[in-house]
């Protein structure tokens, strides 16, 4: 029953090849356009991801903060008032994980016949971690070069490739602002961040270095910020607050008096882009889809005029012993046909002009099985949910009525 | 005596309109026994065609009483109606009504297609009915590429598919030309005849109820003749001469 069904639809279908392919068109295009706009959506929201993961996670910076003198109010960090002590110190607390106290500046940098200027950070080892940032080659400096503010140096990939070239940085000797310093290592690779700074671009040395040696500072032993990471996302307001009433205490500051330190939660930052990404991918999608619905509408209107065109032989079908749920599932068939094959086809558009954008534009793009499932789903969803009435329609024409329609 | 085909007593059928109720039968009678071959005249306005689309259990009588091969028509679902349909009776139109798509044989076999029946099995049979028609050897041509004739005598093989107890012919003839219509009438004569097939035909040329055995003639709702078609014929003869 149900193959001689298919190939009646498949009959009708092919007397009407043009209009088929025209209506079937609606449905293509629908859903190559959905699954395009998810591509591109979550290949979006891949990239967001993929930057935030690159800055580290469950980290706060801390930095110093404003202070009032004789009444004039100075912007944040005017002050340093961090110290290499205060990260020390923030390290013996339960809820943080690790800290790296930060003194950057920027400093010219020569190796042979190549100079590159960048920025030079002043940090410890665990500045690796918070970051977590792995070595591509070489080792990283430690506690005792911290100690001896030895001279030496790890090098982004950006600057890597700016001094050396093909050649390999490790053991080699650079200078900075004129100084020697011995390449450790060289950082992997960790491309963007989430306002676009190429994080490769960048130069670590012993903080004790970069501010007894390389930098100077009128206040001794201060840094410009600190990073901090909790042991855990959980574990972040605890810590927030332990830092707080820590550095209060070690700052002397008074009960009701401002804050000299500010506290960013980069990780909740970090968050509200990835909710970005993800409603953008959303909208895109929600766009995307109302195409879906307009090819529904084209079957629905295509249908109801095959209905009409095909009254008599309803009539003739009933006649002979159709009943009328025969004729019901004959016009909701060919409405399910046309809706899986244009949806087949969009799949494949979809797919490939997917590929295709990420190929032209270099766009990062992410097809997922989740999203042909529901676009195929949706398909076939529609393609019942329009066909439905006018197949009703023709089941409850009158078989009298159907045969004298001329 | 054989239970007749159609048992009908008391058949009444009005028309609900904006002008008002419209009679359109008011009391018919009729009995059919197996192997008759009867032909209903009237002309038009009396009431054949609804009485016809009555018959084929295309429409529902308003009141009276309905049996087709015994069973209730008046009180029947629409399912049930379309199953009889399918199962009873055999439609010859005056149109032909064949599926313009489909070939010969597809339209033969298409009463089948409601009945379940496997598509090799299908396609046998209706290879056998085509046969049975004489044109055997147009299986996969289409409607349009043969006469009016021949599309008449796929209808009547398509009627026949099933087996059904009844052929109704609604004006057979009315759309072929005279020779075309002896052909036709003979054959109905023959599977009448030869195969004992109950047949009720609907015309209104003299010349073609005259195939028939047995004449009803309606006006105005009511049958007002009911007998052997010879009385009949010598009626018109002596009217016409």
């Amino acid at each position: 029953m149900i193959s001689a069904m298919l190939s009646e639809a498949w009959m009708a279908m092919w007397a009407n090849r043009l209009r088929t392919i025209l209506t079937m068109l609606g449905m293509v295009i629908g859903v190559g356009a959905v699954i395009l706009m998810l591509a591109v959506g979550q290949g979006a929201q891949q990239q967001v991801q993929a930057s935030i993961a690159s800055m580290g996670s469950n980290l706060f910076i801390i930095l110093s903060g404003s202070t009032t003198s004789g009444g004039v109010r100075m912007g944040g960090g005017a002050t340093p008032t961090l110290t290499v002590a205060d990260a020390q110190s923030l390290e013996e607390l339960s809820s943080v994980a690790a800290v790296a106290p930060s003194s950057p500046g920027t400093a010219q940098l020569v190796y042979g016949p190549n100079n590159w200027s960048t920025q030079v950070i002043g940090t410890t080892p665990s500045y690796l971690q918070v970051r977590d940032w792995q070595l591509e080659a070489g080792s990283p400096f430690t506690d005792s070069d911290i100690r001896s503010t030895t001279r030496v140096a790890l090098l982004g990939k950006t600057v890597a490739l700016n001094l050396f070239g093909d050649e390999d940085p490790v053991d080699k000797t650079i200078r900075i602002k004129n100084s020697p310093y011995v390449v450790l290592g060289v950082l992997a690779g960790k491309g963007q961040s989430l306002d676009g700074r190429d994080q490769d671009d960048t130069v670590l040395v012993p903080v004790t270095t970069a501010q007894r040696k390389l930098f100077g500072s009128q206040f001794g032993g201060t840094v410009r910020f600190i990073m901090a990471q909790a042991k855990s996302a959980e574990d972040m307001p605890a810590a927030e607050k332990a830092i707080t009433e820590l550095l209060r205490q070690r700052h002397r500051i008074r009960d009701g008096a401002d804050n000299d330190f500010s506290i960013r939660n980069l990780t909740a930052m970090a968050n509200t882009a990835a909710e970005t990404a993800k409603v953008m991918s959303l909208m895109l999608g929600a766009i995307a889809s109302i195409s879906l619905l307009v090819g529904g509408i084209g079957i629905m209107n295509i249908m109801l005029v095959s209905v009409t065109e095909r009254t008599r032989e309803i009539g003739i079908r009933m006649a002979i012993g159709a009943r009328g749920r025969d004729i019901l599932m004959q016009f909701l068939l060919e409405a399910i046909i046309i809706s899986v094959i244009g949806c087949l086809i969009g799949v494949l558009l979809g797919v490939g002009g997917a590929y295709g954008v990420s190929g032209a534009t270099g766009m990062s793009v992410v097809v997922t099985v989740n999203s042909i499932v529901t676009a195929f789903a949706v398909a076939a969803a529609v393609g019942i949910f329009f066909g439905w009435y006018p197949a009703r329609k023709a089941s409850m024409l009158r078989p009298i009525d159907a045969l004298r329609f001329q | 005596m054989l239970d007749p085909v159609i048992r009908i007593e008391n058949l009444h059928k009005e028309y609900i309109t904006d002008a008002g109720d419209v009679p359109v039968l008011m009391g018919v009678d009729i009995k059919v026994f197996p192997g008759e071959f009867v032909a209903i005249m009237g002309p038009s306005g009396s009431g054949k065609s609804t009485f016809m689309n009555i018959l084929g259990c295309l429409d529902v009588a308003n009141s009276g009483n309905y049996f087709l091969n015994g069973r209730d028509v008046n009180h029947q679902s629409s399912d049930e109606l379309a199953k009889l349909r399918n199962e009873v009776i055999g439609f010859v139109f005056q149109g032909f009504n064949l599926l313009p798509r489909a070939n010969l044989e597809d339209n033969v076999a298409l009463p089948l297609i409601y009945r379940g029946i496997a598509r090799t099995e299908r396609l046998q049979q209706a290879s056998n009915m085509l046969d049975k028609v004489g044109l055997g050897k147009f299986c996969k041509s289409r409607p349009n590429q043969i006469s009016g004739g021949q599309q008449q005598r796929v209808a009547i093989a398509r009627a026949l598919v099933n087996q059904p107890k009844l052929l109704l012919a609604d004006e057979p003839t009315g759309n072929l030309d005279t020779r075309t219509s002896k052909e036709i009438m003979k054959l109905f004569s023959e599977l009448n005849q030869r195969d004992g097939i109950t047949i009720v035909l609907i015309t209104h040329e003299p010349d073609i109820a005259y195939y028939a055995k047995r004449l009803v003639r309606l006006a105005d709702g009511l049958i007002v003749y009911d007998g052997p078609v010879e009385h009949a014929a010598a009626e018109h003869l002596e009217q016409t001469s």
